[in-house]
């Protein structure tokens, strides 16, 4: 359950990155070997964001595989469901890790407004020629 | 009632239904359905553990300072962690000045067993409000140190939260990571637990005690640790009855 402590982390750097703005989605890159359970992470995330302006976000995960170069023959291969660190090739240990210890946050998906109590955008009746307030630099 | 959109350029503004015709002509692009639909992407591509390693680094700069080497001890519960670091202090008292800090969810139950053997104990409970952190991470350890004579020490041994998963996640500032690996546990660990057994230097395999009573097929272990990390250190320990313990000692004396 240390997805709990990640969402922390998750939310103490989209709080800073979304500056305000609503967060409408919280793209996250996860790799095989890094121990996040996805569901768990999801629910945790409802846990963690309920109460706080980024109550209704989601996260979505892209999942990486682990894959692992051979040092001796270079062959790359995928670690597999249980991971053996083995080449595929050559049968040998020595290898590194090409992929599947990723753990970040990609990207935001922000609403496409600001919120209300932004200041910046509110609803307004108009005519639609008069300027309103976000309506900066139109073009 | 206006709907708002919002055009490439991203500019936002709202449009009154049905009379701003001339308006639209001057946009011809954007989104003008009404609806949530082409919001900004943001792109962020930052390290979810950065804020922990950061905190590590600092934590590793500070023991650096006082020259005292860390090792991060894990496992999972009941494997042997305290026993083993009960009898470590009673062969290093007089010789090595340790400070403990320890992890754990609820209870000062193993800190309770480690005093009185002359080491400085540091406990860290990790209740959260939501039944308690699985594991110990750099912020947690930083708050221990306060507590910890670090100029008066030589070695800290960190007693993780038994765990075999989330501890291997978060660097805490140790110079080197250690693992009790209990043959009770079964063969196969390794393998259900890849993470954590690749990212231990050492792999004390302890209970060696009671390998005539249980069929542990020790060549088949040591296989399965080697799939996953072939270069671990590997030492046969019993805490109980002191066997091996002094070659951990010896490990722990000989710490670059």
């Amino acid at each position: 359950m240390h997805e709990l402590s990640i969402c922390g982390s998750i939310a103490d750097i989209v709080t800073r990155r979304a500056a305000g703005r609503a967060v409408k989605v919280i793209n996250v890159r996860v790799g095989q070997l890094r121990q996040v359970v996805p569901d768990t992470l999801v629910y945790c995330w409802e846990l963690v964001s309920a109460d706080t302006p980024l109550a209704g976000s989601r996260i979505s995960i892209e999942a990486v595989p682990a894959r692992i170069r051979c040092r001796s023959c270079d062959q790359v291969t995928d670690v597999g469901a249980i991971p053996v660190f083995a080449c595929g090739g050559c049968g040998g240990f020595d290898a590194e890790v090409m992929s599947g210890e990723e753990f970040l946050i990609t990207s935001l998906e922000l609403e496409p407004f600001f919120p209300d109590d932004a200041g910046l955008m509110t609803p307004h009746q108009g005519t639609g020629k008069e300027g309103s307030q976000g309506e900066v630099a139109s073009s | 009632m206006g709907r708002f959109h919002r055009h490439d350029d991203g500019t936002v503004h709202a449009h009154d239904t049905g009379n701003d015709h001339e308006h639209e002509q001057e946009h011809a692009t954007g989104d003008h359905s009404g609806y949530a639909t082409g919001g900004e992407r943001v792109e962020v591509l930052e390290r979810i553990f950065e804020e922990n390693d950061k905190t590590a680094a600092a934590n590793r700069a500070e023991f650096a300072a006082a020259a005292v080497r860390v090792v991060n001890l894990m496992s999972s519960p009941g494997a042997g962690k305290t026993t083993l670091l009960r009898e470590t202090l009673a062969r290093l008292s007089g010789q090595v000045r340790v400070g403990i800090i320890e992890g754990d969810i609820e209870t000062s139950l193993d800190a309770d067993k480690l005093a009185g053997f002359g080491a400085e104990v540091a406990l860290i409970n990790t209740g959260n409000g939501f039944g308690g952190e699985c594991h110990l991470d750099a912020p947690m350890v930083r708050s221990a140190l306060p507590r910890l004579p670090l100029g008066d020490l030589d070695l800290v041994l960190i007693e993780n939260v038994g765990n075999l998963v989330c501890p291997a996640e978060f660097d805490v500032g140790e110079d080197a990571r250690a693992m009790v690996y209990a043959i009770t546990e079964g063969e196969e660990k390794p393998l259900k637990y890849p993470v954590m057994f690749r990212s231990c230097g050492l792999v004390v395999v302890n209970k060696v005690d009671l390998l005539p009573y249980l069929g542990f097929d020790m060549e088949g272990f040591l296989g399965n640790l080697r799939k996953v990390n072939p270069a671990a250190e590997v030492m046969l320990v019993s805490a109980r009855t002191g066997e091996g313990v002094d070659a951990w000692c010896d490990w722990l004396r000989a710490l670059p």
